[in-house]
């Protein structure tokens, strides 16, 4: 039986990781694990010049750490993701893959100097970690708005689409998880 | 979604850095873009095989060929691709250069992904404009292919080879020929030949306007610039701004335009009546005349410099009687386009009117052709025109030259002489001593007819 596990990567509030298992389980139909004990230590990934994470490395070597597990890994942070050619990234997947990886970093209204809006955050970070989850069953970025997987490369794009996936992709999420 | 059913847009990763090309891959392919990538520029050429791509990342900084030469070498074989530069810090000068070259914009590494996600879109949405404008200008090339010269005789075709030939180059034209031989035809023919084609092509007839108002209508005017300019008015050189103006009857222009006609012919600058602000427009002139110009500069009522400034390349139209052998090509041409029109099943001429057709010495030419045609559609009853559907004075008419003429008695001899032959034509030009053809060009001419 497939599953979702959660790996903490850094330090990273526990009701942040809390706060992601009921939608995932509810968009994604599967249990959802968290490995709250066994954080990631990230600095292999740390770029200083930076200043910030290399997400592709997080995902890799969360890859080599459950070459096995049967369904898809989920590694949260609250540091800055990169990848090398964009200036940061709010999460990276393996499209069709098993690994994810999601920052809470510039979700937090506090990067932008604005007072901190802890509810704004959660909802920001679950839409963001079911986005990314969608690109590991094999979603593409949606056309419709309101749909999670609508291409948000900055915050104020997270705040327009919803949290949930549209029908189209709904389809396209059971094919699948079945195929 | 209408956007599913496209394909998919198509993006071109070429950079020499591995982790670039994999991040950006991956990037856009959940966006959806069908994505290749190439390490060098040997590689991005092979793949242009494998395109059409709408889009090219391309890093500047490459070992092998450069970034720049490479996007000179990509345009040569896709002009339609839009092409992005990706830069580093150090090379925003010839991230420059590559705008210079025709890039749509530049990126530097590492790039915000907001600012790539927009700059991806808007470069497809120009893409797909183009691509549309492409289409549409196809399309208007294919419709505004304009009525030709009607017919299949040596002197028609020579002159729409000469229209064809001068279309491309911006040289003024003169048209010369009789009224309604279709001069305007062979202007509109220059126009949609030309690079002109899709702007407009204004045509002006300086012989219908009064020389009191011809100014207003060639240069506009400003509000107020006389009794009755309420509003301000474009003229026609400025409305034929990209394309072609057509000056028809040019030999009817009093003195005063015509001084003015010349300066705004050298110089493509004018002013509207009663306004300060120079204008300036692009525009080609074709002009039309039926009038003997060089007799006209002679008696000093047109000005010389304006006549070597518009005679510049002259296209002569043979009035209809000169190539007689087109009438019945242009006699069914308007029964088409009559009963098409009429929605009348109306479609031959009989044989016995159609000579007289060709007999008849057409004064007024095509033009005239025209009106008869259009005259006997009305009555004639389907499916063919008759001799008593023509007016009058044409079912009359007897193509003989006037008696007392050196042709008349040309006319009658060959006659005669075809009468005492019985119609034995060789016989006849021996007779007559003249060869056969030169005796067949001359019943035709005068439109003998074996009884």
């Amino acid at each position: 039986m497939s599953s979702i596990l959660i790996v903490p990567i850094g330090k990273i509030s526990n009701s942040h990781l809390h706060l992601l298992k009921a939608p995932l389980e509810a968009t994604f139909g599967l249990t959802v694990t968290l490995n709250a004990e066994r954080a990631l230590d990230p600095v292999f990934a740390f770029e200083p010049s930076r200043n910030q994470y290399y997400s592709t490395q997080l995902i890799k070597h969360l890859l080599r750490l459950y070459p096995s597990f049967p369904g898809k890994i989920l590694g949260v942070t609250a540091y800055d993701l990169y990848i090398p050619v964009l200036t940061y990234v709010f999460g990276e997947a393996q499209l069709n893959g098993a690994v994810a990886v999601v920052s809470s970093y510039r979700l937090d209204n506090t990067y932008y100097g604005l007072p901190l809006d802890a509810a704004l955050l959660e909802e920001r970070l679950i839409k963001e970690t079911v986005h990314e989850l969608g690109h590991t069953f094999g979603l593409l970025h949606c056309h419709d708005y309101e749909c999670v997987m609508h291409s948000s490369t900055a915050v104020e794009d997270i705040d327009v689409k919803g949290e949930r996936i549209c029908g189209v992709c709904s389809t396209l999420l059971a094919k699948n998880k079945q195929g | 979604m209408t956007e599913t059913q496209q394909p998919a847009p198509a993006i071109l990763v070429v950079d020499d850095e591995f982790v670039v090309r994999d991040s950006l891959s991956k990037w856009f392919r959940e966006d959806g873009y069908r994505v290749g990538t190439a390490e060098d520029g040997n590689q991005a050429l092979k793949l242009m095989s494998s395109g059409p791509w709408d889009i090219i990342l391309l890093d500047i900084k490459m070992p092998g060929i450069s970034g720049l030469d490479l996007q000179k070498r990509l345009v040569e074989i896709d002009k339609d691709a839009v092409i992005i530069m990706i830069t580093a810090f150090a090379s925003v000068e010839s991230a420059v250069q590559a705008l210079k070259e025709g890039a749509f914009d530049y990126v530097t590494k590492p790039v915000d992904p907001d600012h790539l996600s927009h700059l991806v879109q808007n470069a497809l949405r120009q893409k797909r404009l183009n691509d549309e404008n492409l289409r549409l200008r196809h399309h208007i090339s294919t419709l505004t292919v304009s009525d030709e010269l009607v017919g299949d005789s040596p002197p028609v075709k020579k002159v729409t080879e000469l229209a064809k030939t001068v279309a491309m180059t911006d040289t003024t034209v003169m048209i010369r020929g009789e009224s309604g031989t279709g001069k305007e035809l062979i202007a509109r023919t220059i126009h949609v030949h030309s690079t002109r084609r899709f702007f407009p092509i204004i045509a002006v007839n300086c012989g219908a306007v009064p020389e009191s108002l011809l100014e207003s209508e060639l240069f506009g005017h400003e509000r107020g610039a006389f009794t009755g300019a309420q509003h301000r008015r474009k003229g026609k050189f400025e409305m034929a701004d990209g394309g072609t103006i057509f000056l028809d009857e040019v030999g009817t222009i009093g003195s005063k335009m015509q001084v003015q006609l010349l300066r705004v012919l050298e110089s493509k600058q004018f002013t509207r009546v009663g306004g300060n602000e120079t204008i300036r427009s692009d525009f080609r002139v074709i002009c039309a005349t039926n009038r003997d110009l060089e007799q006209a500069v002679k008696e000093g009522i047109f000005r010389e410099d304006l006549y070597y400034r518009l005679n510049v390349f002259t296209i002569f139209v043979p009035p209809l009687r000169e190539r007689r052998s087109d009438i019945p090509v242009l006699a069914n041409y308007f029964v088409k386009k009559y009963a098409a029109a009429m929605n009348k099943p109306v479609t031959e001429i009989a044989p016995g009117t159609l000579d007289l057709l060709v007999r008849y010495p057409w004064p007024g030419n095509v033009r005239e052709l025209e009106n008869v045609i259009e005259r006997a559609m009305v009555l004639a009853k389907p499916p063919s025109i008759v001799q008593t559907d023509l007016p009058f004075q044409l079912a009359d008419s007897k193509s003989h030259p006037s008696k007392d003429t050196l042709s008349a008695l040309e006319c009658h001899h060959i006659e005669t002489i075809l009468h005492r032959t019985g119609w034995n034509i060789a016989r006849s030009a021996d007779i007559l001593d003249i060869d056969r053809a030169t005796l067949y060009n001359k019943i035709a001419k005068y439109g003998l007819k074996k009884p």
